[in-house]
């Protein structure tokens, strides 16, 4: 025998002694849920795709991405994150800036021009969607992808829905916006501008579509009853809102008047500021209870723009507004108080909230509407065969992104459907929870903030407010992730085992317990920096 | 600090590994290749920190030294778990010798090394001494002082689990203060081990002014490889004392080991640091400070302090003697404060 270096003796080797026979639990190794993904209304991989972008492989972090939404560049400027709030770091110091780095990968795919990857095969089926907003557009490119056909009718000049005529520009440029819808049309689906859907059913059998998806969002601005003179000058916002997009910009006087406390009325009243106005919010109820997001309100107020709470308006003149106040009840409604007050107004803009029109499905049989919006079932399909739906004219919250979760589900659905099975998701993993992780491993580190424009041009133009990270600190923030409840290769298992029964299988290709030997004494469990190990009973 | 900068690849070094570091800036243990210098199938109990320790400190040796290395092993639980004949899980060359003289069986190798590469019969190997505490700090004691003391070039390594666990947890000098083992039952006006007794043997190594002297743990791999590779690029005595907790006897649930040694250090109850020719020139910091409590609530060792009653005094004593470490060693930051 060739012995090593200064050995004798041939050795017995203690490899002989399966020490596996003492175990009563064993490790597994798992892929938990990270809360993120689960949060994430268009089911991003987000973990999967941070698990890229750490190494400074942005493409492949990128192609990651678009497999579940094809817009990240918008998403980084429009997306209410929830993802942030459930994010497993937040409990550490900060939460991963998801939504920032997503914004850098977006941008960098514009800057780079990558390209989306075409479908494989071409199925031969036809299908219809219609509207042209973030719902439509994703079940338009989940649908290609999947090899259809398919064709969206739009009733607008241009792409976008409401991200086109309702998001301001100052938050959405429309460049952006531009870039990534152009993309999924690069992948083959046919658009018709200016092509309103009078009669689903007869669209669909005009133009031979096999099934079909509606995403015609809600565009009608809800009215208040309010009193007016002949003289007041009362606008929806929505209707504002899409005339910003016009050659002619709206007339509003200086003193305008907003009416709401939605995301819509702090778009309304921004936009008012850039166009030179002094715009006041009235709202019923105070700042706690208003339902547009705080960092939106924060902004608004940081622009300059008022806000009177507690407060109705009763009445509308040719130059002003009569305002009862209102104090909240114990349950926390708000209650006329017979206080009146009179206030300078040029225009009043209601920003109330919006309806669906459902114009276009006259006469389908099958429908379900509760409350101005069609019913679907799990799988998004209408009470009418073949007829699915989703996005705001759907029960459901109201956001870009959940429009486009709805795009994808349906996509799916729509596929099966059209094979005549049903699509299975696969059943959800078990949640990474904080209490799964050892945080010891994970090194202290700030969340990066985005850049803000300065107040200024914030006041005075439609740029964009809130900018974007640059390479070195996108790379930073995206290794703040700490992988919850999936293996990032940290080779701690592989240390910790004192019986040396964890096998490396090399750069990517992660590890594999050595069952001869593990006694399961639990360390690399313990030891696991994201809880991708789990232990299990051993059947005795 | 006594290790490499923190770098922040979302982790930093923490971590055994971490894919995205260059290659030369990860540990020993996460090299495909590491020695495994103690290989599986050896009969150390579920989650014994001396058996990890061990591999920690010798992979790091042997790769410090390429490969060319000799190990004496005192007698005690490394010893016996490793090597029940006719099988070994030693991968380098290792010699059994008697339980309190393995630093005098380390010189003579060294010797005989020395007197070999005059002759220019072999080429440069490198000599490591291993032992429990008790083999260290008690029996083996003559040996290892007079190791220090003519600057034999031998690195001693002591895997301090706190007691003679081999022979079923009898105390040693290195049995902490309150702790129960089989010889210091929990009676009496003062249940478990006396307080004002026992030795702190890197104290000692440090008085004997050798080259190099540190502590380390089995919580923070980085600095442990740093230490033994450091030592194994010096010539002369060195001293590493690492502290191995022992499932069985602490009382410790097995996964817990790594958990308590990283709360030993973070809690002050162990300072982990390094010193030459008998000067602290480093110490490894406190990155989460813990009252003691934390620590001692995980073990049964120190059950009783926790009754119907608690041993309040007690607990107060052994964090006055945590905070000692602290202030003598500084162990915490100044701005952490
Ligand atoms: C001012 C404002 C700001 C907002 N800000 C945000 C934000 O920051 N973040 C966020 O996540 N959400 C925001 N939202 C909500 C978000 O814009 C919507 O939830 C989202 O656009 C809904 O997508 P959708 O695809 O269902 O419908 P839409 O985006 O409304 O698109 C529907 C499309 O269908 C077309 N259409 C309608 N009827 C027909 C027809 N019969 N035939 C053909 N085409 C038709 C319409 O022209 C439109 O293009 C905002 C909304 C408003 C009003
Ligand atoms: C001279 C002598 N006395 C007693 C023993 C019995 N004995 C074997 S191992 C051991 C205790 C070892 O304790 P320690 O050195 O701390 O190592 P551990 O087992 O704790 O790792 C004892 C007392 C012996 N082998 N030789
Ligand atoms: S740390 Fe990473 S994986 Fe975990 S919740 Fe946050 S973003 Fe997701
Ligand atoms: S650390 Fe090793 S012995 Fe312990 S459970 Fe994990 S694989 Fe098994
Ligand atoms: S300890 Fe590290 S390498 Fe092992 S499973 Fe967990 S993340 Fe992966
Ligand atoms: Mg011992």
């Amino acid at each position: 025998m060739d012995k090593p270096f200064a050995i004798t003796l041939d050795p017995g080797s203690s490899l002989a002694n399966h020490t596996g026979s003492w175990r009563t639990s064993r490790p597994v190794y798992v892929d938990r849920l990270p809360p993120c993904n689960k949060q994430c209304p268009a089911g991003e991989d987000i973990q999967g795709w941070l698990f890229h972008a750490e190494s400074g492989d942005y493409e492949s972090a990128w192609r990651h991405l678009t497999k579940d939404n094809p817009f990240p560049a918008i998403m980084g400027r429009v997306c209410y994150h929830t993802c942030e709030g459930a994010c497993n770091r937040g409990q550490l110091d900060a939460p991963v800036g998801i939504n920032s780095v997503e914004r850098f990968l977006g941008d960098e795919a514009l800057k780079r021009g990558w390209k989306l990857s075409a479908p494989a095969a071409e199925s031969g089926k036809r299908i219809l969607v219609v509207g042209a907003g973030p719902s439509g557009m994703s079940a338009a490119y989940h649908l290609r992808r999947l090899g259809h056909s398919v064709t969206v009718y739009e009733a607008g000049p241009l792409l976008g829905g409401m991200m086109r005529f309702g998001i301001p520009k100052y938050r959405l440029p429309r460049d952006v916006l531009e870039a990534e819808m152009q993309r999924v049309v690069d992948l083959g689906v046919e658009v018709r501008l200016n092509s309103k859907v009078d009669n689903i059913l007869d669209t669909m059998r005009d133009g031979k579509f096999d099934a079909a998806f509606l995403a015609v969002g809600a565009h009608i601005g809800k009215r208040a009853r309010i009193p007016a003179g002949d003289a007041a000058k009362i606008i929806d916002a929505i209707s504002l809102l899409r005339s910003m997009e016009g050659e002619e910009k709206p007339l509003l006087g200086r003193r305008v008047v907003v009416y709401g406390g939605g995301n819509t009325a702090i778009d309304v009243a921004r936009t008012a500021k850039r166009m030179g106005a002094e715009p006041l919010i009235v709202y019923r109820r105070t700042r706690e209870k208003m339902p547009a997001h705080d960092f939106e309100v924060e902004e608004a107020l940081q622009e300059g723009i008022m806000v009177k709470w507690l407060s109705t308006i009763k009445q509308a003149h040719e130059s002003s507004l009569t305002i009862e106040k209102m104090a909240l009840d114990d349950k926390g409604f708000p209650q006329p108080t017979g206080e009146f007050e009179t206030i300078e107004a040029d225009s009043l803009v209601l920003a109330l909230g919006q309806d669906v029109d459902l114009g276009l499905l006259e006469g389908v049989p099958g429908l379900q509407v509760t409350d101005g919006v069609v019913e679907v079932a799990p799988n998004m399909m209408t009470g009418h065969p073949g007829i699915f739906a989703g996005g705001d004219m759907v029960p459901a919250e109201r956001n870009v992104t959940v429009g486009i979760g709805h795009g994808k589900q349906a996509a799916r659905h729509i596929d099966a459907w059209l094979r005549g099975e049903q699509y299975v998701p696969p059943v959800q993993r078990e949640v990474a929870v904080f209490e799964n992780l050892n945080t010891w491993y994970y090194a202290d580190a700030p969340k990066t903030v985005r850049p803000m424009l300065d107040i200024i041009r914030r006041q005075s133009t439609f740029d964009e407010v809130q900018g974007g990270l640059d390479e070195s600190n996108a790379l930073f923030e995206a290794r703040r992730c700490l992988s919850c409840g999936n293996c990032f290769e940290c080779d701690n298992c592989y240390g910790v085992c004192p019986d040396n029964a964890v096998i490396k299988l090399g750069p990517g290709k992660r590890f594999e317990f050595n069952y001869d030997y593990c006694k399961g004494c639990g360390v690399c469990v313990a030891e696991c920096p994201c809880g991708a190990i789990k232990m299990e009973a051993e059947e005795i | 600090m006594s290790f490499q900068p923190v770098h922040f690849y979302q982790t930093g070094t923490f971590t055994v590994g971490n894919r995205l570091l260059a290659q030369e800036e990860r540990s020993v243990q996460a090299n495909m290749e590491r020695t495994n210098s103690l290989n599986s199938g050896h009969r150390a109990c579920q989650g014994c920190g001396e058996a990890l320790g061990a591999r920690y400190a010798i992979d790091a040796a042997m790769n410090a030294a390429r490969g060319r290395l000799i190990a004496a092993n005192a007698t005690g639980c490394l010893e016996v778990f490793s090597t029940p004949y006719p099988e070994t899980s030693w991968q380098i060359p290792w010699i059994h010798s008697l339980f309190g003289n393995t630093a005098a069986v380390a010189t003579g190798i060294a010797a005989a090394i020395k007197v070999k590469r005059q002759k220019g019969q072999m080429g440069d190997v490198r000599v490591v001494a291993q032992g429990g505490d008790g083999g260290t700090t008690d029996i083996g004691f003559g040996c290892l002082s007079g190791m220090f003391e003519r600057n034999d070039d031998v690195l001693y390594i002591c895997y301090d689990n706190g007691g003679y666990m081999n022979t079923g947890v009898q105390r040693s000098s290195a049995t902490p203060p309150a702790a129960r083992t089989a010889t210091t039952m929990p009676v009496g006006p003062e249940p478990g081990n006396a307080f004002g007794q026992g030795k702190f043997v890197p104290a000692i190594a440090m008085a004997h002014e050798i080259p190099y002297v540190a502590t380390a743990t089995v919580a923070d791999l980085r600095d442990l490889e740093y230490k033994v590779t450091k030592a194994m690029g010096m010539r002369g005595a060195r001293y590493i004392h690492i502290l191995v907790p022992c499932p069985l006897g602490w009382g410790a649930a097995s996964q817990d080991t790594i958990k308590l040694a990283r709360l030993a250090k973070e809690t002050g109850i162990f300072p982990v640091f390094e010193a030459e020719r008998g000067e602290v020139t480093g110490v490894l910091k406190i990155r989460r400070p813990q009252p003691v409590e934390e620590y001692l609530r995980l073990q049964k060792r120190y059950a009783h302090l926790f009754g119907k009653k608690p041993a309040v005094e007690t607990i107060a004593r052994l964090q006055a003697a945590a905070d000692k470490n602290i202030r003598k060693y500084g162990l915490l930051d100044q701005e952490a404060n």
